[in-house]
C-alpha cells in the first residue's frame, strides 16, 4: 500500500540504501531544485541594484568623455536647459530606434541579424561589420540638436581603436574627439590619447560646401581647415583616425542620421 | 571533537599544510587577481565563504549523497553558491567586481574547493567540516594577500589605492616596477614564497620523483 503519510514517505526515503536508484535520483533532483531556487532568487532580488550599477557606469564614462570633449563645458553651462540624452539610432535610417532602448542595446548586437558585413571597399575603417545600431547621445536645446556624440571604432595599427566624436548643432563642424580605446605604440601612436592632440578636433570641419569628405589628419602640421595635425612617426595610427572618421560620418556610417538632423527631421 | 583538534584543523592549513604553497592548489586565480590589494582580498573572502559554505552543505546531507553521483553533487553545489557570490559582488561591489571579471566565477573550478568538500566534508561532521573549510580559506588568503601586497606596492606604490611609496612621476623617489603588474611576476613570488616557506620548513620539501643517473667517472680510470 502506498504511503500516505508525507513525513513517514520522507523518512522511508532517506532510509534507502544510498546506491539505490531512487535514492540517487531523488538527491539528483532535490539539489537542482534547490540550488535553481537559491540561483535565480539570488538574480532576481540583486537584479535591480546591478542595473543601477550598471547605469551609473554610463553616466560616468559619459561625463568624463564630455570633460575630455574641449569647449564641453562652456556648451553645457551656456545651455540651461540643455538635455543631454542617450538615444539609439539605426544607422541604416538615421532614425530613432524606437524598439530598442538604450539599456538593451548590447543584447541586441549580439545578435548577428543587427551587423552589416561590409565589402572590402566599404570597409575604410577597417572593422568588418557594422552594426545596424548605435548608441549616441544627443544635447538639445529648445528642441535644435546642438551638438551629436557618437560613438566611432576602426582597425588601428595594434589593435582596435574606439573612440567618441561630437558634431556641432551645424553638423559640418567637430566639436571633439575623445579616444576611449586604444592599444597603439606607446609614445607614436598612443599619443593619440593625449588631450593636447584631441583638443585640435574642436572646430575642425570634415566636408567642404559640397558635401564632399575632406576630413584628415595631416602629415605634419595642419594646413586646412579639414586638417588636425598628424602624429610624427605614427603614419599608420593616423591613417586610422582618418578612414575611421570618414567613414562613420559618411554614407556608410552616421551619414544618414547627419542628413537627418541637417533636415530637422531626427 | 575535542577543542585541540579543532583548533589543529584550523591551523593546519595557514602555513604548514597551505592549500597553495604546500599543495599547490588554486594558483591560477592566485596570480590572476593579486595585481592590486584590494582585488586580491575580495577574491580571498569571496573564496572563503564559498569555502566554509559549500563545507556546510556538503558535511550535513554527506550521509544521503549517493557515491555515484557525488562529484556532480558538490560541483552544482559549489557553483550555485559561486553564482550567488559573483551576483552580491556585482550588487554591492560594482567596481571591484568589474576588476575580478571572470575569476569569482572561475571560483567553481578552483580545485581548492572541490579538494576540501571531496576530501574532508563529505567525510566530517559539519562543525569540522567548516573549520577545515575556513582555515584553508584562510591559508589561500593569507598567500594571496601577501603577493597582492607585494605586486601592488612594488608596481604602483600603493596598498588598497593610498600612495604608499612616492612615485617618480609625483616627484618623489621610487620608480614602479611594472613586471610586477605583469602576471610572469606572480609567478616568481609565488615561487621565492614557496621556497622561502620549505626552507623555513623543510619537512615540507617533497622527495624527488627521479634522481639523476650519476654517470661513472671511466674516464679518470682509464687516464690512471
Amino acid at each position: 500500500m502506498a504511503e500516505l503519510n508525507p513525513i513517514r514517505a520522507w523518512k522511508r526515503l532517506l532510509a534507502l540504501p544510498n546506491e539505490s536508484r531512487t535514492k540517487t535520483l531523488l538527491v539528483a533532483f532535490l539539489t537542482s531544485v534547490v540550488c535553481a531556487a537559491v540561483v535565480s532568487g539570488a538574480t532576481v532580488v540583486l537584479r535591480p541594484i546591478q542595473a543601477a550599477n550598471r547605469a551609473a557606469e554610463v553616466q560616468v564614462r559619459l561625463e568624463s568623455l564630455l570633460s575630455a570633449i574641449p569647449g564641453m563645458q562652456e556648451m553645457l553651462t551656456a545651455a540651461d536647459d540643455a538635455q543631454l540624452a542617450a538615444v539609439v539610432v539605426n544607422l541604416e535610417t538615421g532614425r530613432a530606434a524606437k524598439e530598442i532602448s538604450p539599456g538593451e542595446i548590447e543584447s541586441a548586437l549580439q545578435d548577428s541579424a543587427n551587423w552589416t558585413p561590409l565589402t572590402p571597399e566599404q570597409d575604410v575603417a577597417d572593422i568588418g561589420n557594422r552594426p545596424d545600431y548605435a548608441q549616441v547621445y544627443v544635447l538639445r536645446d529648445a528642441d535644435a540638436v546642438q551638438l551629436l556624440i557618437l560613438p566611432i571604432a576602426g582597425g588601428g595599427y595594434n589593435g582596435p581603436i574606439e573612440a567618441m566624436i561630437a558634431l556641432r548643432g551645424d553638423m559640418e563642424t567637430i566639436a571633439g574627439l575623445t579616444v576611449t580605446r586604444q592599444s597603439e605604440t606607446p609614445g607614436l601612436g598612443a599619443r593619440i590619447e593625449e588631450p593636447a592632440w584631441q583638443a585640435d578636433f574642436a572646430g575642425t570641419r570634415y566636408k567642404d560646401e559640397s558635401g564632399d569628405m575632406r576630413f584628415a589628419v595631416a602629415k605634419g602640421p595642419a594646413t586646412t581647415e579639414y586638417e588636425v595635425d598628424g602624429i610624427t612617426g605614427a603614419t599608420r595610427t593616423s591613417n586610422a583616425i582618418t578612414r575611421m572618421v570618414r567613414f562613420w560620418l559618411g554614407p556608410m556610417g552616421y551619414g544618414p542620421l547627419i542628413d537627418a538632423v541637417e533636415r530637422g527631421e531626427f | 571533537m575535542p577543542a585541540t583538534r579543532l583548533r589543529n584543523v584550523l591551523i593546519a592549513p595557514l602555513i604548514a599544510n597551505n592549500p597553495i604553497t604546500l599543495q599547490i592548489l588554486g594558483i591560477c586565480s592566485a596570480l590572476a587577481v593579486t595585481t592590486s590589494l584590494d582585488t586580491a582580498v575580495t577574491m580571498a573572502a569571496s573564496l572563503t565563504v564559498v569555502l566554509v559554505l559549500s563545507a556546510a552543505i556538503v558535511s550535513m546531507i554527506r550521509r544521503h549523497i549517493p557515491a555515484t553521483i557525488r562529484l556532480i553533487v558538490q560541483i552544482v553545489i559549489v557553483a550555485s553558491l559561486v553564482i550567488v557570490i559573483d551576483q552580491f559582488l556585482q550588487a554591492y561591489f560594482f567596481d571591484i567586481s568589474q576588476r575580478l571579471s571572470v575569476f569569482v566565477g572561475l571560483i567553481t573550478t578552483n580545485c581548492l574547493v572541490l579538494g576540501r568538500t571531496e576530501s574532508f566534508a563529505r567525510s566530517n561532521p559539519p562543525l569540522a567540516s567548516m573549520t577545515d573549510a575556513l582555515g584553508n580559506g584562510l591559508g589561500y588568503s593569507l598567500v594571496l594577500v601577501t603577493i597582492g601586497a607585494v605586486r601592488e606596492l612594488f608596481g604602483k606604490g600603493t596598498l588598497f589605492g593610498v600612495q604608499v611609496f612616492q612615485t617618480v612621476d609625483q616627484g618623489g623617489w621610487f620608480t614602479p616596477l611594472s613586471l610586477m603588474l605583469l602576471a610572469p611576476s606572480a609567478f616568481f613570488l609565488l615561487g621565492g614564497l614557496v621556497w622561502a616557506v620549505r626552507s623555513l620548513a623543510p619537512e615540507q620539501v617533497e622527495a624527488p620523483e627521479v634522481t639523476s643517473p650519476s654517470p661513472k667517472e671511466t674516464r679518470h680510470e682509464r687516464a690512471v
